[in-house]
């Protein structure tokens, strides 16, 4: 079916469906290409979606050549094929931009370059090492430009300017912005999961939680960078956003930028000021690692340049702790070992901060025992693993401390608040202090 | 043996060490904020930053030097599970 015949969903006001699998026409010579899977239930395991999603692919016509934007995952391969053909012809396509390499947008790429060995694939610096490993042996046959913010490819009347907006959410990942008509291809970022054959913003159902639900398990532990790629794409023209999830926002594409800025920005506005800020968790079976957790406070809160909280974890929701954690400087976990192991509730506070971004925050453990003591050891561990500095070795006590224990406890706090103050004092060790 | 003074600045100690230490054979064990994915060089994660005495650390391997160069790395960047140190002082932190 030549371009001009799609059925174009562009006019707004017009809930028109359009068949399963056929490409429906976003703006002059801006097809939709990709797929939709209504009956997906669950996304990267850990993901859920309550009506499926959508792998957004786009074809964009200029003078000299059509640019595909993005694919599709690989079961999806044959719709995304004929909704191209029905488009452009493969001799046709002159660039391939991956925005992203997740194999949920790039499943049909070993296809499509089979048909079409001739385009030129434009890549983020990061892309080009998943597309390496994607393309394997058949990498060197390829054309593959590594595009950075500023790049512009040319289509002859129309142009694709990229944007490289890294850990949005891997490190791989960019925007393309058609310059011509202010539309901007986001892939996951302002996407969401939500499948709805109407496809645009003002036809579809409501999304609006499937676009914060996607934010805050897709996007919140990149906040950081998420700024950057917002401030990057900010002062933009933009008309229309078209992601690589979920429906193409041509109302209001500035809202959904605004509203992401609303998401990466404090929930309250914090009183702490200038200050650090220590949260300390605690549990406690017998009251040993409670007094060494009020201990560690004690220390530490003699410091002026800390603001320090102490929690029991016994009785606290998860949830709430791990925003408070996502702002907080340093974080100190108190656990007794049981059956040779932290306890469960602060592993799950710990597996909760896989939503958050926690690197470079200070880590610190420590705990009463009553025979082992392994559990700082492991939560320290898994601070390490959360990209956190644990600076400090944990602090081990044996049954109940005593007051001279709890003196080393207050020390240990003044040493935490120390070293997020940067007044820890310079060390120096041998190298056979580590093994 | 030939020794180098290793100081990682974000846990602000400094390490004395046999010269032909990788980084990563330290860092992990202060407590250090430089973390890691792959440890065999291709992922990028362990970008660390060299503050002082680049000269005192290996040249960078060819594979080094692209996943460096894919993960826009700075100048004074290198990947910490690759790189050893030779010699004299060095100050890192995570980049």
């Amino acid at each position: 079916m030549p371009a001009h015949e799609l059925r174009s969903n562009a006019a707004r006001g017009t809930a028109r469906v359009p068949a399963v699998g056929a490409p429906v026409a976003v703006a002059d010579r801006v097809s939709w290409i990709g797929a939709f899977d209504p009956h997906l239930r669950s996304f990267d395991i850990i993901l859920r979606t309550a009506n499926g999603t959508t792998y957004n692919a786009y074809a964009v016509r200029g003078s000299d050549g059509v640019a595909i934007v993005d694919t599709v995952k690989q079961e999806f391969t044959e719709t995304f094929l004929r909704n191209l053909e029905s488009v452009a012809s493969y001799d046709e396509i002159t660039t391939l931009v991956l925005n992203h390499l997740e194999p949920d947008h790039t499943g049909a790429v070993p296809e499509l370059l089979r048909r079409a060995p001739h385009l030129n694939i434009c890549v983020s610096p990061r892309g080009v090492q998943v597309l390496r490993a994607l393309l394997k042996d058949r990498f060197e046959d390829y054309s593959v430009t590594v595009v950075r913010t500023g790049d512009t490819v040319s289509l002859g009347d129309r142009t694709l300017r990229f944007l490289t907006t890294p850990y949005v959410h891997w490190p791989d990942t960019q925007c393309t912005y058609l310059e011509e008509q202010d539309l901007l291809f986001t892939c996951d970022l302002l996407g969401c999961h939500f499948c709805d054959e109407r496809l645009f913003n003002d036809q579809v159902g409501d999304f609006r939680f499937s676009f914060e639900y996607y934010f805050d398990h897709i996007m919140r532990p990149f906040k950081g960078y998420v700024v950057e790629a917002l401030d990057l794409i900010e002062p933009l023209e933009i008309e229309m956003i078209a992601p690589g999830h979920g429906p193409i926002l041509r109302a209001h594409p500035r809202e959904y930028i605004a509203h992401y800025r609303r998401l990466v920005t404090s929930r309250l506005a914090s009183e702490v000021g200038g200050q650090k800020t220590l949260l300390i968790f605690y549990l406690s079976a017998y009251g040993a690692t409670s007094q060494m957790a009020s201990a560690v406070y004690e220390g530490a809160a003699e410091n002026a340049g800390v603001r320090v909280s102490l929690f029991d974890l016994q009785v606290g929701e998860v949830t709430p702790f791990v925003d408070l954690i996502e702002e907080a400087d340093g974080l100190a976990f108190g656990t007794p070992t049981i059956n040779g192991d932290a306890v469960k509730t602060v592993w799950d506070l710990l597996a909760g901060l896989v939503d958050i971004d926690t690197k470079g925050k200070l880590g610190a453990a420590f705990g009463s025992y009553g025979w082992t003591g392994e559990a700082v050891a492991m939560v320290e561990a898994r601070l390490q693993g959360l990209k956190m500095r644990v600076p400090e070795k944990g602090l081990k006590i044996k049954l109940h401390p005593t007051e001279e224990e709890l003196d080393a406890c207050r020390d240990f706090g003044r040493r935490l608040a120390a070293q997020l103050t940067g007044q820890a004092g310079p060390r120096e060790i041998d190298f056979a202090d580590l093994q | 043996m030939a020794h180098a003074k290793l100081t990682f600045d974000d846990v602000a100690l400094t390490v004395n060490v046999p010269s032909g230490t990788r980084i990563i054979e330290i860092s992990e064990k202060i407590g250090s904020g430089i973390t890691y994915g792959c440890r065999e060089g291709e992922c990028g994660t362990c970008l660390t930053r060299v503050v002082e005495g680049q000269e005192n650390l290996s040249e960078p391997s060819v594979l080094e030097q692209r996943v460096l160069k894919e993960n826009l790395a700075g100048q004074n960047d290198r990947l910490a599970c690759q790189c050893q140190v030779l010699g004299g002082d060095i100050r890192v932190r995570p980049a």
